[in-house]
């Protein structure tokens, strides 16, 4: 029993994993109907951000430059919640850019004044997170603006596009080695219920960890969806990008808004998997596994993103260990690609996916 | 017709929002010219305009540009690669061609979509909360006129949890006159709210929107083929054919017009005619605006 019971938990906290990246995908998917292919590069780009800003190993400007998008953030931020609470006494736009840049100069002097080489982690997160914020505005404005309206197929391969891009351009801009993330965040194995079992069950402290983080992003972003009004108008635009126009719902800005929170995932899935694999180009074809828990859960749920993951992992551990000796091994590498066609076949909406609403 | 003059409207528009004069339209558009994709010429000067709190028809046959008129003014052509390339729109004196359709609802101008456009995937009560988007006074605000637009369409409130994807054409309808509504808009761009309704729903829809004319102050300006229900409930209208206004007058003007008669209400003086004859009727007379 106790063997069993080991290989179940593994396989479910490595799903974890995969459903952390799979998230991403369902966020943008859910918001604007695309498929986006970059989403693995952005788990890359998101974890080399912050990995490379924690290092001391970078020129000054890298470190200034973050230190502005940063402060960009920031200056954003608290420009776009005053014109929400106190519309009467906000900035014009003028006014408004100006708060915004002078941010930017505030983070760059910060910077600069507290010796700028190696951030402590709770300084990078956030930067990571606003330059995620900055690529999702550069995607919007060069890709996603001039494409609107267009067939879902041109979206995605203009996503391809984006995929390469930003793979090469983290790399350029970050380096291109294997980096380690000093977040501090466990990773060596430990036993539970030793009492129980005979040497109890192994499990791996990093594993744990990225469970309960993506127990908490999945009921915030549950409650971002279902009860806030930006959630409900990403759904909007998700069902109808016109009718969502019509009535006032600007998607330029909703399109910002999703693929900064995707952004924000990947930065999420970012840490997890560079604490787990360190920081290399292989976590971008992490989004290669997270495709059959897609398949499985359904392109549109976020819990079907989780509990597909969960069910992929599991099975391919199981699979693995069980019918390996068998099929001669090698079984986890396959075994989630053969599923995903299973469900294709049966239901293609996947298990938790939208009903897809035909009237006659 | 459109008697606001481009000079006036463009100094009325650099004071700020001055109170429009209480002749001038709500709604005026001078003499506007859309290309689609650079090439297509759909509107080729249309000039209409909708007095404060009337209810103005835009009549005419598939493919007249009732349509691309409306999505014109709230600027949702852009999204169908659609321009407005000469004229002017302009909504309480103010030149809005170039306002984003985000910008028009705040003011007040909102279109209902032909074919409804509900969003499938959204609860009824959903879908009339995305009306709310672009309003900042506040939750209780909203609730308030959540309970108004169910006064209006009880049905809806009966179907509230259902999702729209699933409620008849009908429901659908009111859903997104109801959407349109929650945004507390001054005047809405109704886009054949008859098509595909049974006779007795589309009296139901038309009812509505007169009672919301009268009660709520809100203007209309209705694209509609059916001109015999518009024309019912329009005080004013207009004739489009190929991308023109060929007649406009009141709605008791027109629906005893001989033209209208023959071509559109399908009661000509001399009786039934034949296709071909009307066909060839049409030939002969063609309006030229």
């Amino acid at each position: 029993m106790g063997p069993f019971i080991e290989v179940v938990l593994g396989g479910l906290l490595a799903g974890v994993l995969y459903s952390l990246v799979a998230l991403g995908f369902v966020l943008i998917f859910k918001a604007s109907g695309v498929f986006n292919f970059a989403q693995g590069a952005m788990v890359l780009f998101a974890a080399l951000s912050l990995a490379r800003l924690m290092s001391d190993e970078l020129t000054v400007a890298h470190y200034l430059g973050a230190a502005a998008v940063l402060g960009l953030a920031v200056g954003y931020g608290v420009v776009a919640a005053w014109r929400r609470l106190g519309p009467a006494s906000a900035p014009g736009p003028r006014v408004g850019w100006g708060v915004i840049a002078a941010f930017a100069l505030i983070g760059v002097a910060v910077a600069a004044s507290f010796g700028v080489r190696g951030w402590p982690g709770w300084v990078a997160i956030p930067a990571a997170a606003a330059i995620m914020g900055l690529l999702a505005v550069a995607i919007e404005r060069l890709v996603l603006r001039p494409l609107v309206n267009q067939e879902p197929i041109i979206l995605f391969m203009a996503t391809i596009g984006i995929a390469f891009f930003i793979d090469g351009f983290g790399q350029t801009i970050w380096g291109s080695g294997i980096y380690n993330l000093p977040l501090g965040i466990p990773k060596d194995p430990m036993f539970l219920l030793e009492s129980v079992f005979d040497g109890g069950i192994l499990v791996n402290k990093l594993d744990i960890f990225a469970a309960a983080i993506a127990g908490v992003l999945v009921a915030v972003l549950a409650v971002f969806f279902q009860k806030t009004r930006i959630g409900r108008a990403l759904r909007a635009v998700a069902d109808d990008h016109q009718a969502a126009q019509s009535v006032g719902i600007p998607l330029n800005q909703i399109w910002i808004i999703v693929w900064t929170v995707a952004g924000f995932v990947a930065l999420v899935a970012g840490i997890v998997w560079g604490s787990a694999l360190g920081v290399q180009f292989s976590i971008a074809l992490v989004a290669l596994k997270a495709l059959p828990v897609l398949i499985l859960g359904g392109f549109t749920s976020v819990p079907g993103a989780i509990i597909g993951g969960l069910i992929i992992g599991m099975g391919e551990k199981l699979a693995e260990v069980y019918l390996g000796p068998t099929l001669g091994g090698g079984i986890e590498n396959w075994f989630a690609y053969m599923l995903a066609l299973v469900v294709l076949l049966f239901r293609p909406q996947g298990l938790f996916g939208e009903r897809i609403i035909e009237r006659i | 017709m459109a008697s606001a003059q481009p000079a006036a409207g463009a100094t009325r528009a650099s004071q700020g929002p001055a109170p429009a004069p209480a002749n001038a339209p709500l709604l005026a558009v001078n003499n506007i010219e859309v290309i689609y994709n650079h090439v297509i010429l759909v509107l080729k000067g249309v000039s209409l305009s909708v007095p404060e709190g009337g209810i103005v028809a835009l009549l005419g046959a598939n493919g007249a540009g009732k349509s691309t008129t409306l999505k014109a003014i709230s600027n949702l052509l852009k999204a169908e690669r659609g321009e407005v390339t000469k004229g002017s729109i302009e909504y309480r004196g103010e030149r809005v061609d170039t306002l984003t359709p985000n910008d028009l609802v705040r003011r007040g101008v909102i279109q209902v979509m032909e074919g409804r456009h509900c969003f499938g995937h959204l609860t009824v009560e959903e879908n009339l909360l995305t009306g709310a988007f672009t309003r900042a006074d506040g939750l209780s605000a909203t609730r308030a006129d959540l309970d108004l637009v169910y006064s209006y369409f009880p049905r809806l409130k009966e179907r509230r949890s259902s999702l729209a994807g699933y409620t008849s054409g009908g429901e659908q309808q009111m859903t997104a006159i109801g959407r349109a509504l929650m945004s507390r808009p001054k005047m809405i761009l109704l886009d054949e709210p008859s098509m595909g309704l049974a006779p007795q729903l589309v009296e139901e829809i038309f009812e509505i929107v007169a009672r919301l004319n009268k009660q709520e102050g809100v203007s209309f300006l209705l694209a509609e083929q059916n001109t015999n229900m518009a024309l019912r409930y329009a005080g004013y209208g207009y004739i489009l054919e190929n991308g023109r206004v060929v007649l406009d007058g009141s709605a008791g003007t027109l629906s005893q017009n001989e033209d209208v008669k023959e071509f559109y209400l399908g009661m000509g003086a001399g009786g039934r005619k034949s296709f071909r004859e009307g066909k060839h009727y049409r030939r002969r007379k063609r309006w030229l605006a």
